[in-house]
């Protein structure tokens, strides 16, 4: 069949080479996953479980049963957020929904989107989609992956209509704080950026707690803020996420929405307010089994002496590649010992020379993964 | 009990096994460190043993294990203490707990058959003088034990690599 020349140009997923030799061996351990490898807590599924069983299969209002946006409302009071139910907060089809829509509600054909990078894949094709011209804006290991405002300046950034970024950050780990995501303000409130700020790995910071650029002055008003319940609950298949932002963004956002999916997953907001209502110290194990890892492979790449920041966030770390050629690198550690990571080049600029290193994988396997790759180094 | 302690406690209940270097490296302890702090845990009787989780159904072997509950009566010279000193040296028993609610003791016991089981409990434990009452309920299946789900499927059924 014909398809479209806008589909056409959708360039093929970075990471379907790495998936495909992972496939083709039984004994691979991945570290190439970007999803946790614990289950949603039991209360939550059953909470999903619960609704079906008592027929609530129909949809809900396009914004999201109230009583789970109230619940979202109160749970984001704890990163400094006060968002309206009503008419501040949507919930969405994942994190992936909530960004696709944003982008078609806030760019305009031509208009510039400023995408800090290393990054997430989805924020340049949705960008595109929308009519966008996608602008990377490289972040370094020497800043540990932080956004900054001479990164900014110097990729142009100034021209831009919208700025995307995502902390705690995949693929890297970075995170940033208050002290830092000031100057990223400043420059956002001085050429008068909005910004679209992924933060589904809110939850999973190990150290400080994690701020929002939303919560700075001026940035409010000016702020598209993204969080869901795919990395903090383990739910990523439940597919949901929220957007929270200011209520002119959020109406035009949700009259997209309403015709493209409707309403968020019914079964994945029960087990979403129930989640909210009573998985906190689920959560925080699930954390702190992530940070006990962390501090695992950040030693053993320490002592195999491979270049490693100490990455605060989210489930990755993001080593130094050994040798020149990230790409072949992972491709001949699949092959030949049979543990799966991502090179950094794939996840956009200043990821290259780089490999994104999940630890979302239990400690045996983990145990036996870093085992490998000190044999192959 | 410092963090670091704590932390330690944790990781060794979840999997004994590991070694110093790997709880250090997950800690961000010192390996001596962590050699000292669980010396001490163990001498200091915080850390009673290491033992492994199994699932003796699927082992060709007989054994047969009994939840036992026992009902005392004290008297002015003998306390649970001295009951359960008594009882516990048996190593028939594997778990010794006194409880609350209708009955006082409530015991693991193991044995190579339900003959050898309900003799033990009629011939050893029921004589004695403080025992009023014991009820056997012989374990028919294990599902769960120590927190390890014996029959769940483990199954990682992730994409080997996602974004």
């Amino acid at each position: 069949m014909r398809t479209s020349a806008l589909a056409e140009e959708i360039p093929p997923s970075g990471i379907r080479r790495y998936f495909e030799l992972a496939e083709e061996r039984d004994d691979v351990i991945s570290l190439g996953v970007g999803e946790p490898d614990f289950s949603a807590p039991w209360t939550a599924r059953r909470a999903a479980i619960d609704s079906l069983e008592s027929g609530k299969t129909s949809y809900t209002t396009n914004r999201g049963k109230r009583e789970l946006r109230e619940a979202i409302s109160e749970h984001v009071t704890r990163y400094g957020h006060e968002y309206d139910p009503d008419e501040e907060i949507l919930v969405t089809t994942g994190v992936s929904e909530g960004v696709d829509v944003a982008m078609r509600a806030l760019v305009n054909p031509g208009d510039t989107v400023a995408i800090a990078q290393p990054s997430y894949l989805s924020y340049e094709p949705t960008a595109e989609l929308a009519g966008g011209e996608p602008l990377p804006v490289p972040t370094r290991a020497a800043e540990e992956f932080r956004l900054t405002y001479d990164a900014l300046e110097s990729a142009g950034a100034a021209d831009a209509e919208l700025l995307v970024l995502c902390y705690p950050n995949n693929p890297t780990g970075a995170t940033m704080d208050e002290r830092h995501l000031r100057e990223v303000a400043e420059f956002c409130r001085e050429h008068d950026l909005r910004v679209l700020s992924d933060e589904v790995y809110a939850a999973l910071t190990y150290g400080d707690d994690h701020d929002s650029i939303a919560t700075l002055p001026g940035m409010r008003e000016r702020t598209v803020v993204f969080n869901g319940f795919s990395k903090a609950y383990a739910m990523t298949g439940l597919r949901l996420g929220y957007a929270m932002g200011p209520p002119d963004a959020i109406d035009a956002m949700n009259r997209i929405h309403q015709y493209v999916m409707l309403s968020a997953p019914t079964t994945a907001q029960y087990a979403a307010i129930e989640a909210l209502e009573s998985c906190d110290d689920q959560v925080e194990e699930m954390a702190d089994a992530y940070n006990r890892r962390r501090n695992f492979v950040l030693a053993r790449f320490e002592e195999m002496g491979i270049e490693c920041f100490p990455a605060s966030g989210a489930f990755y770390v993001f080593p130094e590649c050994p040798t020149d050629d990230p790409a072949a690198f992972a491709a001949d550690l699949i092959e030949e010992q049979g543990v799966a990571v991502v090179p950094g080049d794939v996840f956009g600029a200043g990821g290259d020379g780089h490999l994104r290193v999940s630890y979302a994988t239990g400690m045996d396997e983990l145990r036996e993964a870093m085992d490998r790759i000190e044999a192959f180094v | 009990m410092d963090e670091d302690r704590r932390e330690l406690l944790a990781l060794l209940a979840e999997d004994a096994r590991q070694s110093t270097a790997d709880l250090a490296r997950q800690t961000g302890m010192e390996e001596a460190a962590v050699d000292a702090a669980i010396e001490e845990l163990e001498s200091s009787g915080v850390l009673k043993g290491y033992q492994a989780v199994v699932d003796w159904e699927a082992v060709d072997e007989d054994r047969v294990e009994a939840a036992v509950e026992l009902n005392v009566e004290l008297d002015r010279e003998t306390s649970y203490e001295d009951i359960a000193n008594r009882i516990g040296k048996f190593p028939e028993v594997k778990s010794l707990r006194l409880v609350s609610g209708d009955y006082d003791f409530a015991l693991e016991v193991a044995g190579e058959s339900m003959r050898e089981v309900s003799f033990f409990v009629s011939e050893r434990i029921a004589p004695i003088p403080e025992v009023t009452q014991t009820v056997t309920h012989y374990i028919m299946t294990t599902y769960k034990d120590r927190g390890v789900e014996f029959r769940d499927g483990d199954d990682d059924d992730r994409l080997s690599v996602s974004p």
